[in-house]
């Protein structure tokens, strides 16, 4: 029907495959959207090595922001922790394959400004995280 | 005399418009903002072409037409909700300033430590975060009346809050997401025994009701003309004469005194004690149009149409399985239908329905506080207003079928 709802984010968000909370984790942070209280939480476990051995996303919002999340989640196990603290917004427009107006853009990188604080042990997802 | 919905939707240039090719604007939300009618944008239009100057005190042949026009208004305002005078109603940039002044002045003035404010867990942010404010200036205490499962008032437990002797009692009249009409009149009569003021939250109620100050003897009475047909940037506080006199100033600035020396100064007197500055002058003309347009349909009549779209609107949303409408039935509500889809967001809701030039608002529609407590993060909000119709309520709900397919 429509670019913004494309198949792959219906699935995502119905069908997540990343959706869930690790325990025991090494890096753990949550936080929401403060426009429309959606909520993330993603917790990783991060190898000796500095790689990414697994991750879990959980939290409830509109299907971009989980479907991102899912996506997001994916795209980052077995990679260096250095590597994503280089992601940014591009990468989740990548993974959506989908532009966004200012709002819903908003949606779609929560998980990023969340992942990105975790990471860097800040207490808030600002942001400036992922300009 | 009911409405001629089909004539009063040509008062309004922007109903006409598309939201992309071929697709017509289905506008729901009017609880958000209301739409303008063409008399209040030339009301502004003309103020700015012919009139354009600052009001009070200069003599040139502008400046009293703009005085004389910014304070027609405020007497059409005092008239439209019954004030017994024009100097009891205070131009303000909103409810929320409204509330604020309030807060700020009248509060500062008379609570201490200690005292009890009571409030209602249906409040929009706008009258609980002035009080959290000042509870943390002052630790005053506060309380909220409970909200039912139904949507309504708990009103036994008002009386046994009231028991405990509020200095004031601030509540909505028409609740923003629920759209429960609380008996406001009921509640000040109780609030009145204990001894306590009253603030209205009337930001939903005046634009929709005929609300009459002094029927309900509220002490204090805030709304906004945005949602009443008005421009952005202006509301009004009724406040009864008393209260107001004995009020200390609240912003500083010109306008509000009445002499001024190096070290001090002398209020002026009411209104314009409360109101420091340049006001907002092509508003508040655009407000007394907005007012004038009103009383020409008749508020009785507005309300009555806005109760049998919503009555066609709760049936129908009711009818779509995975739908839950939140609040009271239709004969307490006025028309407000905030709801939830089962397994769908309300963004992806609003958002799906915008393709179909259907404006819906998603979220918490700032009142956090009553979402948490009905367990849900956000709703998707649909309102309507003396320019809805039923055929519209019926595009929403096929709206709401597609979304469903697509989420399969």
């Amino acid at each position: 029907m429509d670019d913004l709802y494309r198949e792959v984010i219906i699935e995502h968000y119905k069908h997540p495959g990343y959706r869930g909370h690790l325990d025991p984790h090494d890096i753990r942070f949550a936080d929401n959207n403060p426009l429309c209280g959606d909520h993330i939480e993603v917790t990783m476990q991060v190898g000796e090595d500095g790689v990414v051995k697994d991750a879990r996303f959980d939290g409830h919002g509109c299907a971009i922001s989980q479907a991102s999340a899912d996506l997001l989640i994916e795209s980052i196990i077995g990679k260096p922790l250095e590597e994503v603290k280089q992601l940014n917004k591009q990468h989740i427009l990548d993974l959506l394959g989908i532009d966004l107006g200012p709002v819903r853009l908003k949606c779609a990188l929560l998980s990023l400004k969340v992942l990105k604080a975790g990471v860097y042990g800040l207490g808030e997802a600002s942001d400036e995280l992922v300009e | 005399m009911s409405l001629n919905t089909q004539e009063i939707r040509k008062d309004f240039p922007i109903l006409q418009r598309e939201t992309s090719d071929g697709v017509r604007l289905v506008y729901l939300d009017s609880t958000a903002t209301s739409q303008k009618p063409l008399a209040v944008i030339e009301a502004m239009n003309s103020y700015y072409r012919r009139s354009n100057a600052n009001i009070h005190r200069g003599v040139h042949t502008l400046a009293e037409e703009a005085t004389a026009l910014y304070e027609e208004a405020r007497g059409k305002i005092a008239r439209f909700i019954n004030a017994p005078s024009a100097r009891q109603v205070i131009y303000t940039r909103n409810t929320t300033e409204a509330i604020n002044l309030v807060a700020y002045t009248w509060a500062r003035a008379n609570l201490k430590a200690g005292d009890l404010v009571i409030l209602t867990e249906m409040e929009h942010h706008s009258n609980l975060v002035p009080w959290q404010m000042l509870q943390a200036e002052r630790s005053i205490e506060l309380d909220f009346i409970p909200v039912t499962e139904a949507g309504l008032l708990d009103l036994d437990a008002c009386r046994t809050l009231l028991a405990r002797t509020p200095k004031l009692v601030a509540f909505t009249h028409m609740s923003n997401v629920l759209g429960t009409i609380n008996p406001a009149a009921e509640i000040i009569r109780l609030a009145h025994e204990a001894g306590a003021v009253t603030l209205v939250d009337a930001a939903q109620s005046v634009p929709h009701l005929n609300v009459d100050v002094q029927a309900l003897d509220a002490d204090f009475l805030a709304f906004s003309a945005h949602k009443m047909c008005g421009p952005t940037g202006i509301g009004a506080l009724y406040g009864k004469a008393e209260l107001l006199e004995s009020m200390p100033p609240f912003l500083g600035g010109g306008d509000m005194i009445k002499e001024v020396k190096l070290r001090s100064f002398r209020p002026n007197s009411l209104p314009h004690k409360f109101e420091a500055g340049t006001p907002a002058i092509a508003e508040a003309v655009g407000f007394g149009a907005a007012v004038d347009y009103l009383t020409s349909l008749g508020m009785d009549a507005i309300a009555a149409h806005e109760h049998t779209i919503t009555e066609y609107a709760l049936e129908r949303l009711e009818e779509i399985p995975g739908v839950k409408v939140f609040g009271p039935p239709a004969q307490h509500k006025g028309g407000v239908a905030a709801f939830t889809l089962d397994g769908i967001h309300p963004h992806d809701v609003a958002q799906i329905l915008d393709k179909d030039g259907i404006a819906v608002r998603a979220g918490h529609h700032c009142a956090q506080p009553l979402h948490e407590k009905f367990g849900i993060p956000a709703t998707s909000r649909a309102s309507f207003y003396l320019y809805n119709t039923k055929e519209e309520v019926d595009l929403l709900v096929n709206g709401i079928y597609k979304i469903k397919k697509l989420f399969g």
